[in-house]
């Protein structure tokens, strides 16, 4: 007990942070990934044959290759990128882009591909004769999606997208490879300073279940505001 | 676009994803039979039995593949009562250690696949069983069994693609397959597009074959 107290003796402090990190991570890749999906799902739902091609190819790429190859592509490659970016704009200095911003968007990137994939079937499975309805009644545009479409589908898509958050939450673990200080960098790092990887890597499995539970319960909550009326 | 890279490493990733086929195949083998096994726990009317079985799926499957596969390679080898048995043999390879974590975990989906698959049959489909005199044995192994096999493909198969891409993490416990070798030319040449496009691609292809010879099997043992 005393290996996770708090202060300078235990790692629970340490700990502590590091759930946060890992929390901070799973919801700004979830926000990232929410803004790859409001991009592609109209993409996959348009008409035009050349649009669906390009969403596909994200979701089906991003969806049939492993997480941990997109991690070290971006942890990799992602400096490069941006310097090539900023030296056609004349800026020539080295960059180096901090481990959370690379792993919230390799993870956010991935999170985004399921995320597109749930928002198109949600929007596929509301009626028809809802759009119809809406344009019929004079809605504009924006009124029709915001009003109308977007709290059905929020109804259809909330159960599958707590599985995306779940994923999203447990792909987080593999950021530990860039070094960024996660529950499993954490664990890492304690596990090698007092050599108990047993007890350190299964806290660290509990400190995941707590948080896959909590968040469950409060997606359920959701689940029942946003089913109000069926 | 370093070409003569990608040309290069291609060799050498299509061996690394040997590999990757070996560990997948023998922890989906090994996993199937430990998600029959505890699915049929999970149906268990013993509430101890059941709680059991339904523990083992949420830890499993609550937790990142990458903390299973940490507790088996370095958190196991610190009970110093297992390094005096035979089990030992087994837990110092990290080989093996990758495989028993991806098995318990894709054991743990494939028991929630199956136990779905099982509620489903129709009873009056197990009680013209029983009403011919087929003993529970023989209606359990010739009937529900199939069936339920039938009815898992499409969510079977979305696990095995899955677990394909969970096999990555075994590069984590110092195993070359696709991943590893693949971060290893990356560090090594600093070229990370080049590879990711030809070890991506492999991975790619890989899923195109698995989700294809999904589709097949299902279409052939489709109820129509």
């Amino acid at each position: 007990m005393e290996l996770l107290a708090f202060g300078d003796t235990g790692w629970g402090d340490e700990l502590f942070r590091a759930t946060l990190m890992t929390i901070a991570v799973s919801i700004t890749a979830m926000l990232i990934g929410f803004s790859f999906a409001a991009i592609f799902t109209p993409l996959k739902l348009s008409k035009f044959k050349s649009l669906n091609l390009i969403a596909n190819i994200y979701t089906t790429v991003i969806r049939g290759v492993p997480e941990l190859l997109v991690i070290y592509l971006f942890f990799f490659g992602g400096s490069g990128a941006i310097m090539f970016v900023a030296s056609m704009f004349g800026y020539n200095e080295y960059i180096e882009i901090n481990a959370f911003v690379t792993g919230s968007f390799a993870i956010g990137i991935i999170s985004g591909a399921y995320s597109t994939e749930v928002f198109r079937g949600a929007i596929q499975s509301i009626d028809k004769g809802q759009f119809e309805a809406a344009k019929v009644l004079g809605f504009s545009k924006f009124k029709q999606f915001y009003k109308i479409i977007l709290p059905q589908m929020l109804r259809l898509a909330i159960p599958n997208l707590s599985n995306v958050w779940q994923i999203t939450l447990k792909d987080t673990s593999l950021i530990s490879v860039t070094g960024l200080v996660e529950i499993m960098r954490q664990s890492y790092i304690a596990a090698g300073s007092t050599r108990d990887p047993l007890f350190f890597y299964s806290f660290a499995a509990v400190l995941y279940l707590l948080l896959t539970f909590l968040s469950m319960k409060l997606i359920n909550k959701l689940e029942v505001k946003y089913s109000r009326g069926y | 676009m370093d070409f003569e890279l990608m040309i290069n490493s291609f060799p050498k990733l299509l061996n690394a994803a040997l590999i990757t086929l070996k560990l997948l195949s023998v922890s989906l083998i090994v996993g199937l039979f430990i998600g029959l096994f505890f699915a049929i726990l999970r149906l268990n009317k013993n509430i101890f039995i059941n709680r059991f079985a339904y523990g083992y799926s949420y830890v499993f499957r609550g937790t990142p593949l990458l903390v299973q596969i940490f507790i088996i390679y370095f958190g196991l080898g610190q009970i110093e009562y297992l390094r005096s048995t035979v089990l030992w043999v087994i837990l110092k390879e990290p080989y093996w250690c990758a495989i028993i974590a991806f098995a318990l975990n894709t054991g743990a989906y494939t028991s929630e696949i199956l136990r779905s698959a099982f509620q489903t049959i129709k009873p009056g489909i197990i009680e013209a069983g029983k009403s011919l005199g087929i003993s529970n044995k023989i209606i359990f192994y010739k009937i529900q069994i199939p069936i339920a096999i039938r009815q898992s493909l499409p969510a079977y198969g979305n696990e095995i693609i899955l677990m394909m891409k969970g096999t990555s993490l075994a590069s984590t416990v110092t195993l070359m397959d696709l991943t590893g070798v693949a971060k290893y030319i990356i560090s090594t040449t600093f070229k990370p597009i080049e590879v990711f496009i030809v070890a991506g691609g492999i991975y790619l292809f890989m899923t195109f074959i698995i989700h294809n010879v999904i589709k097949f099997l299902e279409k052939k043992y489709s109820f129509n």
